[in-house]
């Protein structure tokens, strides 16, 4: 092989030898910080790992906020309308944060079976409602007229 | 009467617009390629006429929503009586419908501005650009009237009352943030148009990256600009004093910003040294179908957040298609093009060109992988494999260490020469900057931190690395020049151009570094009365009342800052309802200084008269924005740097026959020489 062969194919290598560091590294990080959403129904069928990072959302059950009086610790209950999950959270909800809304919350489940939120996304309109949540309210079938309590 | 008309006039006048953009993408082109100067005259006239037609267009919207025509669905839906008057002209583009316009009227400004001052270029070159930023502008102004016209009416039920635009809106920064950001987007379109008239004439030349080069410059200012603006933005008004998010619409802002920086560094290389031609036109490409890539992700309603408006899949799809036509469209032609480009020029692996090289790869990879983080969460769901999404943590782990990469390099690269740079020169050039830069980044993290922190010793090390290197080759220069302002003035702004972009990203990593790490914040449960310390400040709750704006009532709370018995600042931070759409919205007050920042905001009421109010300690917030302007500044004074006139005026007499050659005339001039 002549040297400017040799040159050309030590480059070559390096080269997709560090692609392939990058994209190794890539991947790496992207199968660390993926967060898959679980409906209300599903954590109700013990289908969510518990204290992984996962996503869960749902509208708000009307009545379920409660504060505690001395901290700032919250407990409310997200629905599909076919299973509830009461999620808990520390800290100041967004302010489009309301009953009957529909939000999404990232956390994990505790062996107690509450959702232990270490953040509830903030939305900008209060029309809108995160398709996550209305793809859930869509596999459960059940509407806000078929949930009365 | 007649004034009833006007919107239907605005309307008409885009439907013109439309018709002359059609005769605009395809008159010259033709002319150009049948060399028929008649037809290639037609360009010119073309673009002024579209541009007055599109400008009375959006005066007419704007008009419409000054007098309140709620006959205008999107008047209706984005204004309200109440709403002051600055902000009725903000909410033109404060919807999905006026923003498109807006689009539509830069781009149309920006064709404007090519045809005044590329007087001086071929004919038939002009031809051709006009022609590409005419299909550009047929595609959009179709994408408006087809599926997003402002103008439509709701008649005959004329609501008495509109909806109000949404609050987060009805702010300074909103005024300003969504015009630069697309001067920045849409001016990627005019070296998109060179890139394609070069690929089309085959004429891929030294002379061609001279005539990119203020274009890609003054729109990556914008584009910096506008970047920065959206992050203080969110920072002030989304009401948590977060900077920056990863959300997937600041992502799609950064990608046409890391591929558009390629791309100056790039045209900068072709220019001098004729090499990397192929690669500029790949660039130049990529960064507008970015740019036309992040206008379908916020546009299109696949993404959630404050850009996204009302979801309609047939915009989306439009977008799409336009999208799909434009990449498909450039690539065939660079495949038919690319491979008749040939440098003649060589370097080694020491030289400024291979520097930039590195630079330029590792600003791509840099991008992928946030394309990467962006689209892949709406692949998996568009496969129908689950609901995702990929948090910040991912973007941090993969951009911290390759930005760092990239840093070093920003480093050699000033410091080093074209074609090939001793080994020793190099390290000559260097070694002192590198060893203060250690030493003192080691020495920071205790300075101001107390104890050691990893992230800051990098962060500032390389900043340091960045700011003393370039601080060195001024110095190497003036010593043949002379220390005065002579010496200073000649080198020319091209240089100082770089020296502004590259001290301002200097003053954004420091930024980034010290608020990311020394960020103090505390969420307290406050009555009237009660008082909270973090760090050396105590803060006091001395008041909580009502106080009542144009649009919305508030409870506004008087919070007294004190660092031990001196009263540092009194902040008013408020918990606002706008009262057409019944929304609640967090006011912070800040205040601001050089060095930190003091952030309160009111989060929500508790029981018994408390309020939820969280407190924050940001050092050197502001010169992540400062950087901005900074880099914003440098990108203008190289744009207006005196040889893109000159060789201009030159070039009008002679025919057009660009060589390798003539890249040896302008190395004396710039900086950009070593």
């Amino acid at each position: 092989m002549n040297p400017k062969r040799k040159k050309k194919l030590i480059l070559v290598s390096a080269m997709v030898a560090a692609v392939g560091i990058a994209v190794g590294l890539v991947l790496y990080a992207l199968s660390e910080n993926i967060n898959l959403f679980y409906t209300p129904t599903q954590i109700a069928d013990g289908e969510a790992p518990i204290g992984q990072r996962i996503r869960a959302g749902g509208m708000v059950v009307d009545g379920s906020v409660k504060r505690a009086p001395d901290s700032l610790q919250v407990q409310f209950a997200v629905t599909d309308y076919k299973h509830e999950v009461v999620v808990s959270y520390t800290g100041i909800l967004p302010d489009l944060f309301r009953e009957g809304q529909g939000i999404v919350t990232m956390g994990a489940m505790d062996d107690k079976g509450i959702f232990q939120a270490v953040e509830v996304l903030a939305k900008h309109d209060e029309n809108y409602m995160p398709p996550e949540v209305e793809a859930a309210l869509k596999a459960s079938g059940k509407t806000a007229a078929d949930y009365q309590k | 009467m007649t004034e009833l008309m006007l919107p239907e006039l605005g309307h008409y006048a885009l439907i013109l617009a439309l018709v002359m953009a059609l005769v605009q993408a395809v008159v010259p082109l033709l002319g150009a390629q049948l060399k028929m100067t008649g037809w290639m005259s037609y360009g010119t006239p073309m673009v002024w006429g579209q541009f007055f037609f599109v400008s009375v267009s959006l005066f007419m919207l704007g008009y419409a929503f000054v007098t309140d025509d709620f006959s205008v669905a999107y008047v209706a839906s984005n204004s309200n009586t109440q709403l002051p008057t600055p902000y009725k002209i903000s909410a033109v583009w404060g919807g999905h419908e006026g923003s498109l316009l807006l689009w539509v009227w830069i781009l149309a400004a920006w064709s404007f501005a090519v045809t005044l001052f590329s007087r001086s270029l071929p004919e038939d070159m002009l031809a051709r650009v006009v022609a590409v930023l005419g299909m550009v502008s047929v595609g959009f102004l179709s994408f408006v009237l087809h599926t997003s016209n402002p103008f439509n009416r709701i008649l005959p039920q004329i609501p008495r009352e509109g909806s109000d635009l949404n609050p987060l809106l009805q702010d300074f920064g909103l005024i300003v943030h969504p015009p630069m950001l697309y001067m920045g987007y849409v001016g990627f379109s005019v070296a998109f148009a060179f890139a394609i008239a070069a690929l089309i004439s085959g004429r891929l030349d030294t002379a061609w990256a001279r005539w990119s080069r203020p274009w890609t410059s003054v729109a990556w200012a914008f584009l910096t600009l506008g970047i920065a603006l959206g992050s203080w933005w969110a920072y002030y008004e989304l009401g948590w004093g977060g900077w920056w998010f990863w959300d997937p619409v600041e992502n799609a802002s950064l990608m046409p910003w890391l591929v558009g920086t390629a791309l100056m560094h790039s045209l900068a290389v072709t220019e001098k040294r004729g090499v990397f031609k192929n690669w500029t036109v790949l660039l130049a490409i990529f960064a507008f179908s970015l740019s036309l890539l992040g206008t379908f992700l916020v546009r299109s309603g696949v993404l959630t957040s404050v850009h996204a408006f009302a979801t309609d899949p047939e915009r989306g799809y439009y977008i799409l298609a336009l999208l799909a036509i434009t990449i498909g469209g450039s690539f065939v032609l660079y495949a038919l093009r690319a491979p008749d480009i040939k440098a003649k020029v060589r370097f080694t692996w020491m030289s400024r060109e291979a520097f930039l090289l590195v630079n330029n790869i590792m600003l791509v990879i840099v991008m992928a992988t946030v394309l990467l983080g962006t689209i892949y969460p709406l692949i998996l769901d568009a496969l129908g494999l689950g609901k995702i999404s990929v948090g910040p943590p991912y973007f941090n782990a993969l951009f911290v260490p390759l930005m760092s990469i990239l840093a070093v390099f920003m480093g050699l690269g000033p410091a080093s020469r074209w074609k090939n740079t001793e080994r020793s020169t190099l390290i000559k050039r260097v070694w002192l900057s590198a060893a203060i830069s250690v030493v003192a980044g080691a020495a920071l993290p205790f300075i101001m931190g107390g104890k050691w922190n990893g992230y800051v010793f990098l962060g500032m090390m390389l900043a340091l690395w960045i700011f003393l290197t370039q601080m060195r080759d001024i110095a190497d220069k003036l010593k043949h020049k002379g220390w005065n302002v002579k010496g200073l003035m000649s080198l020319g702004r091209s240089y100082w151009g770089m020296v502004l972009g590259h001290v301002g990203a200097v003053i954004t990593v420091v930024g980034m570094t010290l608020v990311a790490n020394y960020t103090q914040e505390l969420d307290a449960r406050m009555l009237p009365g009660s008082k909270v310390t973090m760090g050396e400040f105590q803060f006091e709750l001395t008041d909580i009342r009502h106080v009542d704006g144009p649009n919305w009532t508030a409870e506004q709370s008087e919070i007294r800052i004190w660092e031990g018995d001196k009263l540092v600042s009194v902040l008013y931070p408020q918990k606002r309802r706008y009262t057409a759409r019944n929304q609640v919205m967090t006011e912070a007050s800040i205040d601001w200084g050089l060095f930190r920042d003091l952030y309160v905001a009111m989060g929500e009421p508790l029981e018994g008269g408390a309020w939820a109010v969280r407190v924050q300690h940001k050092p050197f917030v502001r010169w992540l924005w400062i950087g901005g302007v900074v880099m914003t500044l440098g990108g203008l004074l190289a744009a207006f740097d005196k040889r893109y006139r000159q060789k201009a005026m030159r070039q009008a007499g002679v025919t057009v026959q660009a060589t390798e050659s003539e890249n040896k005339d302008t190395g004396a001039v710039t900086g950009a020489s070593a």
